[in-house]
């Protein structure tokens, strides 16, 4: 008899638990009460506990609320990021729009249900059914925020702002009267052929390039040969902020894309430089809060991103990392953002910029990610 | 008592009957770490060079390929093959010709407490971080830097733009160029090179530099045909660590320096960022390739006797 009764127990036990995990495959229906713990991949300086300094720190409070002891493990790049997914044991991750595709395409991250978070209709519309984030119209997380990659230059030697990425991609004189040659620099990844191509886009119409991230073969040479003629221009391809701000002051560098973050140190530093948005346009990233396909704490999950919507949230991430808000109302909701938080870092430059996203062949219409990287590596090795 | 002893009195009478048994359970641990847990991962690394990654999907499927390494021969691969082999071979023979003379001061005339000095001296760079040393690196060759600031105030200015003009030694600035990368390169792996070679100075015997001063030759002469060709071992075994260091580093080519990547950002970016692990494992089995044949010429100087 008892060994018919755990028989029947382990049965029930085993058919709870798997439609449990089928249930997990589906995006949550409401959320309960939190599992005690979070744990994030982000970007560093993307969640502040307020140890770097009292004044930023927006995970103290949640913890409070909720009960969710948050952990941050931060992550340097995007390939980072995606490994980490890989990996698994998380069950938040901040992602740019060059990792979010992957991302959903290699099914590291589950699709949620918006419903669930009352702080989802603040959003910018102009980041609402993005394509880095939305796929087959399902959502996968909330977005974050957003920011423009910026033309930076030196402001003695650019009375007025270059008004072309010209003075990056063409040899010629800068306004001081000395060749811009070995005195720029260009980003070390591979998604900067977006950079190129994006110029391309205005200066050269007759290639008919869309999208700087969906290129034909035609177009993809002609975007390879300015990169190739700007290859002997360039001082340093950069990735490292610290370098790239340090070549600013010591190196005698005047002019280079850059982000908002290294604009905003170097001013801060009293140095003469300021930063644009050329008439062609920028790229830019936007990253999306997404949940991990086996997260151990969905509701923790839910929560925060619930929690990282509020206006003040929004604004005090803004001006601790020079970025954009997701929510517009976080442009009046903080005082360490400061009233004109917002115009500084570009938020009224929505339109103008190409947001990230993952090259994808989409069947061999357009060169994919993976040709990027090499052909990348091989213009700069000088090829 | 009886119960308990019995057991082991057999066992330990079996080890003592089987010596061969008792060997084996001593070995079988380490050899099993080194055998399955380094070499195994090594070869399962390599193997995967042979697997195919498809450019549309981004994945990786274990059919069997040659096609990697074949791809090590593309012009554009096998820049970097090249730029990082050379690389390797001149910041050893420079640190052979700066390290030398060290070397030679403190085998032979030092004692005591000044010798112990310069074993710190050697050392104490080795002490601090690596990266921070890289990155001090780039600030000191800086336009605006120490470097620059002597160039200037010894007039030497022309001299730097027309050495930077060179190609292949120069570049834009003294810390993008080859020249500020080969002077990071020497500085980093220096200890590596002084060390052994002091070991081997001070093994050679005074009685044979007297004998050869008594014989009637010239300091030049006892220099050229006893002292060197006696340190040759101490010299062939600092350049394994120069040249194997220098072949396997990426951070350094990575601070300062003209665009372009060495094996190790390649191996690094293959792997990282668009997962191409078989091109990356093709990658590895560069240095592997070129330390192996390297180190079977340093074999035959006698490397390995001054170790």
């Amino acid at each position: 008899m008892s060994a018919h009764k755990t028989a029947l127990l382990s049965a029930l036990t085993t058919a709870l638990l798997a439609s449990a995990s089928l249930q997990a495959a589906e995006p949550l229906k409401a959320v309960g009460a939190g599992e005690g713990q979070l744990d994030i991949v982000a970007w560093p300086g993307y969640i502040e506990r307020g140890e770097s300094d009292k004044a930023y720190d927006w995970v103290t409070g949640f913890e409070k609320e909720t009960g969710c002891k948050v952990n941050v493990k931060t992550a340097a790049t995007s390939d980072e990021m995606v490994s980490l997914m890989a990996k698994g044991g998380y069950d938040l991750v901040t992602a740019s729009g060059d990792a979010s595709l992957r991302l959903i395409v290699g099914k590291r991250v589950q699709p949620i249900n918006t419903a669930l978070i009352p702080n989802w209709k603040t959003i910018d519309p102009r980041l609402k059914d993005a394509p880095w984030y939305v796929v087959g119209q399902q959502t996968y997380g909330t977005p974050y925020q957003w920011g423009p990659n910026v033309l930076m230059y030196n402001t003695n030697v650019f009375k007025t702002a270059p008004t072309s990425w010209n003075v990056l991609f063409e040899a010629q004189n800068l306004p001081d009267g000395k060749p811009n040659k070995g005195r720029v620099q260009a980003y070390d990844g591979p998604i900067y052929i977006a950079d190129a191509a994006l110029y391309l886009k205005s200066t050269k119409p007759e290639l008919g390039i869309q999208s700087p991230y969906e290129l034909t073969e035609t177009q993809y040479k002609a975007v390879l040969d300015l990169l190739r003629a700007q290859q002997p221009l360039i001082h340093r391809y950069w990735h490292d902020t610290t370098v790239q701000m340090s070549d600013f002051k010591n190196e005698g560098v005047v002019a280079s894309s850059a982000w908002p973050y290294q604009v905003n140190g170097l001013i801060n530093e009293k140095q003469p430089i300021a930063s644009t948005i050329p008439k062609e346009g920028a790229t830019g990233w936007a990253d999306t809060t997404m949940l991990h396909s086996e997260a151990k704490h969905p509701n923790c999950a839910y929560k925060w991103m619930d929690w990282s919507l509020q206006p003040k949230v929004q604004g005090d991430v803004a001006a601790w990392f020079g970025s954009l808000p997701a929510v517009p109302a976080a442009c009046t909701g903080s005082e360490l953002l400061g009233a004109e938080g917002c115009k500084t870092n570009g938020f009224d430059q929505f339109d103008k910029i190409a947001f990230w996203k993952t090259p994808q062949a989409e069947g061999g219409k357009f060169v994919p990610y993976s040709r990027w990287t090499q052909d990348y590596i091989a213009i700069m090795g000088g090829r | 008592m009886s119960l308990t002893q019995a057991p082991m009195r057999r066992f330990s009478n079996l080890l003592y009957r089987r010596p061969n048994l008792y060997l084996a359970m001593l070995l079988i641990p380490p050899l099993i770490w080194f055998g399955a847990i380094y070499l195994g991962s090594l070869l399962t690394l390599l193997w995967q060079g042979f697997y195919t990654f498809d450019d549309f999907t981004m994945a990786v499927t274990p059919d069997l390929t040659l096609a990697n390494f074949a791809a090590l021969f593309q012009p554009s691969n096998f820049d970097i093959i090249l730029r990082t082999l050379s690389m390797a071979i001149v910041v050893s023979l420079a640190s052979a010709i700066v390290a030398f003379p060290i070397a030679y001061y403190m085998a032979r005339y030092t004692t005591g407490k000044t010798k112990a000095f310069f074993y710190i001296a050697v050392m104490m760079p080795m002490w601090a971080s690596y990266i921070v040393k890289a990155y001090a690196w780039t600030l000191l060759l800086a336009k605006g830097g120490v470097a620059q600031w002597f160039v200037q105030h010894l007039g030497l200015e022309p001299l730097l733009q027309f050495v930077l003009g060179i190609p292949g030694v120069g570049g834009s600035t003294l810390s993008t160029s080859h020249l500020g990368r080969f002077m990071v390169f020497v500085y980093i792996w220096l200890p590596f090179m002084i060390l052994p070679i002091q070991a081997s100075l001070e093994r050679l015997p005074p009685s044979l530099l007297q004998a050869s001063a008594d014989l009637g030759a010239k300091p030049r002469q006892t220099f050229m045909q006893v002292i060197l060709p006696l340190s040759v071992p101490g010299i062939a075994a600092g350049s394994i660590f120069t040249f194997s260091l220098t072949l396997g580093d990426f951070i350094v080519p990575q601070l300062v320096g003209p665009p372009g990547y060495f094996v190790g950002g390649m191996v690094y970016a293959q792997q990282g960022a668009i997962g191409n692990m078989p091109m990356a494992a093709a990658f590895t089995l560069v240095p592997i390739v070129l330390i192996a044949v390297y180190l079977s010429i340093v074999k035959r100087l006698g490397a390995f006797d001054a170790l």
